[in-house]
């Protein structure tokens, strides 16, 4: 085992590099989205952008721009691959909870491009980790040709309230219903479940609604356990927008807030359950 | 055979309590060895090395004990070897240590009921003049002579290196985070006061250095190890089994010692006033 490795890395060979002071704010983007084991990553001049799939039909994707991070260089245009989600999230939480308030644990990432692992290196308080995450070839990602299309109706309200009604959804139920209008009901989320039909009704003059821009009714059922990963994200999220376009596609955007006030969006996309005799 | 033991002070009670809670995690059965100056836990299953004990505590007698009497098998062998199973001594003392009810006085009896039991009798404070006494039994297996051999003090072993480790807390976040990832640990240590704490799988390699930690003298005048002080020794252990150990912070011990012998064997030594507690690792083989 090579003792010092760290020290005689040969650094000029990356062609993306990347520091934070507060490997924290990565972790916490990161664990919204880490409903299933790998993701793809997509380096680019912007920053990060992780994308994670399931089923085809639901694809969440986190961006963190280049402004979390103290130094951010990229050699190449763009840099794709695939990798384990699950550890890297271990190893950004590596250090676990500071016993010392105010103590966070600093992060640099290198990529030295296709074929080789993710390095990691992480120091709190003297002590460093390194960590290296093999990766793999990047997979097409799903494109769900959304804005193309035509945003039909749009949502964007606070995430307090949409919180409460996800935690209290019934589970017993497959589907929800959302439906979007511009008359009333306005915002109306139905689940179909043993005990009988149970909806959730918010109105356009609600506080919580920032904006409401419905231009014609739209009902639409999704798979509950499709949607049941945007519950980590609403949880951390400050704001959140809900679009669906024509055919019934539904996005939801979550903005949230770092520890130190950066603003990180989170998108998620999922496609209508339609009934086959349709 | 007879003893009989009395704890009047509530911190005594809870650390005895603890340390009795940290050998349950770490083995199912073990032998409680009194003799006139020392209270002994012992677990042989814990690792076997050479056929003795994997775990090793000590408790000094007068540190815990207010009244202390004891009477072995026969005058020239004045000791008692029970074997129990840790975990329901635990629970009946954890019941006398939660702090609404702290017991006034613990007395530990071994008795003969309708078989030999160690009879716990506490004196729990309650909200009228008459205070309630508490009894528990815990069932014991006396063990013959010729069984004593096994349970003999384990011998220190000829380490590679020997270190003090940094803050159990700041160490088990670490092995914790490593072993929602892999089965196996590799603790590595030098001379120079290097420990790295290292785990790979086919996805992931992961390694933790702490640098600067301060040694036990008595690895600096044995001549017999050869090398570099820079270079490292490892060896791979059960990384559950470490977690187990280093889950046992509640003793507060004021120093914990790693002797790691290469390939062969962890010894975590852990040093409290009057405790002291030795876990062995049997190194893993065929790891990679």
């Amino acid at each position: 085992m090579p003792l010092f490795s760290q020290q005689d890395k040969d650094k000029e060979n990356y062609q993306f590099k990347a520091k934070t002071d507060n490997a924290k704010n990565v972790l916490q983007i990161l664990r919204t989205v880490n409903f299933r084991d790998t993701a793809t990553v997509i380096l680019s001049q912007s920053g990060l952008k992780v994308t994670v799939e399931e089923a085809k039909c639901v694809q969440a994707n986190a961006f963190i721009q280049t402004d979390l991070f103290q130094e951010y260089e990229i050699e190449e245009e763009l840099l794709t691959f695939r990798i384990n989600l699950t550890a890297w999230v271990e190893c950004l939480n590596i250090f676990g909870g500071s016993s010392v308030p105010g103590i966070t644990p600093s992060l640099k990432m290198y990529y030295a491009g296709y074929g080789s692992p993710l390095i990691l290196e992480l120091e709190e308080g003297g002590v460093v980790t390194d960590c290296k995450i093999n990766t793999e070839e990047a997979e097409d990602t799903l494109d769900f040709d959304f804005f193309t299309t035509g945003v039909v109706n749009k949502i964007i309200m606070r995430s307090e309230c949409l919180k409460e009604v996800f935690s209290e959804l019934d589970m017993s139920s497959d589907v929800l219903e959302i439906i979007t209008s511009p008359d009333p009901p306005y915002f109306r989320l139905s689940t179909f479940g043993s005990h009988g039909p149970n909806h959730a009704d918010i109105t356009k003059e609600s506080e919580m609604i920032e904006n409401f821009s419905c231009t014609k009714t739209l009902s639409q059922r999704y798979k509950l356990a499709l949607l049941r990963p945007m519950v980590k994200p609403l949880t951390a999220a400050t704001k959140v927008s809900v679009r669906t376009d024509a055919r019934g596609f539904l996005c939801l955007q979550f903005m949230i807030k770092t520890d130190n006030n950066h603003i990180c969006f989170i998108e998620h996309f999922c496609c209508p359950d339609v009934e086959e005799n349709d | 055979m007879r003893f009989t033991g009395v704890m009047n002070d509530i911190m005594c009670i809870r650390q005895f309590a603890s340390i009795v809670n940290a050998v349950a995690r770490l083995s199912k059965t073990c032998v409680l060895r009194i003799t006139a100056t020392h209270l002994y836990l012992i677990a042989n299953e814990a690792g076997i090395v050479n056929s003795s004990p994997g775990l090793w505590a000590e408790l000094d007698q007068g540190h815990f004990f207010n009244v202390f009497n004891m009477g072995g098998v026969s005058e020239e062998n004045n000791e008692i070897f029970l074997e129990m199973e840790p975990d329901t001594l635990s629970k009946t003392l954890s019941s006398f240590t939660s702090t609404q009810t702290a017991a006034r006085f613990l007395k530990i009896k071994l008795t003969k009921k309708h078989s030999p039991c160690l009879t716990l009798e506490v004196e729990l404070p309650s909200l009228s003049v008459h205070a309630r006494i508490v009894v528990h039994d815990v069932p014991v297996r006396p063990l013959p002579r010729r069984q004593w051999s096994l349970y003999q003090e384990p011998e220190m072993p000829q380490c590679d290196t020997s270190l003090y480790l940094p803050p159990l807390k700041q160490l088990r976040h670490v092995v914790e985070r490593m072993k929602t990832q892999a089965s196996h640990i590799t603790l590595a240590g030098n001379r120079r006061g290097t420990l790295v704490l290292s785990m790979s799988t086919d996805t992931v390699t992961v390694s933790t250095y702490f640098r600067h930690l301060s040694m036990p003298t008595w690895d600096r005048d044995d001549g017999g190890r050869e090398g570099e002080p820079e270079e490292l020794r490892s060896a791979t252990v059960d990384i559950k089994r470490l977690a187990l150990f280093l889950t046992g912070e509640q003793i507060g011990p004021s120093k914990v010692i790693c002797n790691i012998v290469e390939g062969r064997l962890i010894h975590m030594f852990l040093l409290h006033e009057d405790v002291t507690l030795q876990y062995f690792l049997p190194a893993a083989t065929n790891v990679y």
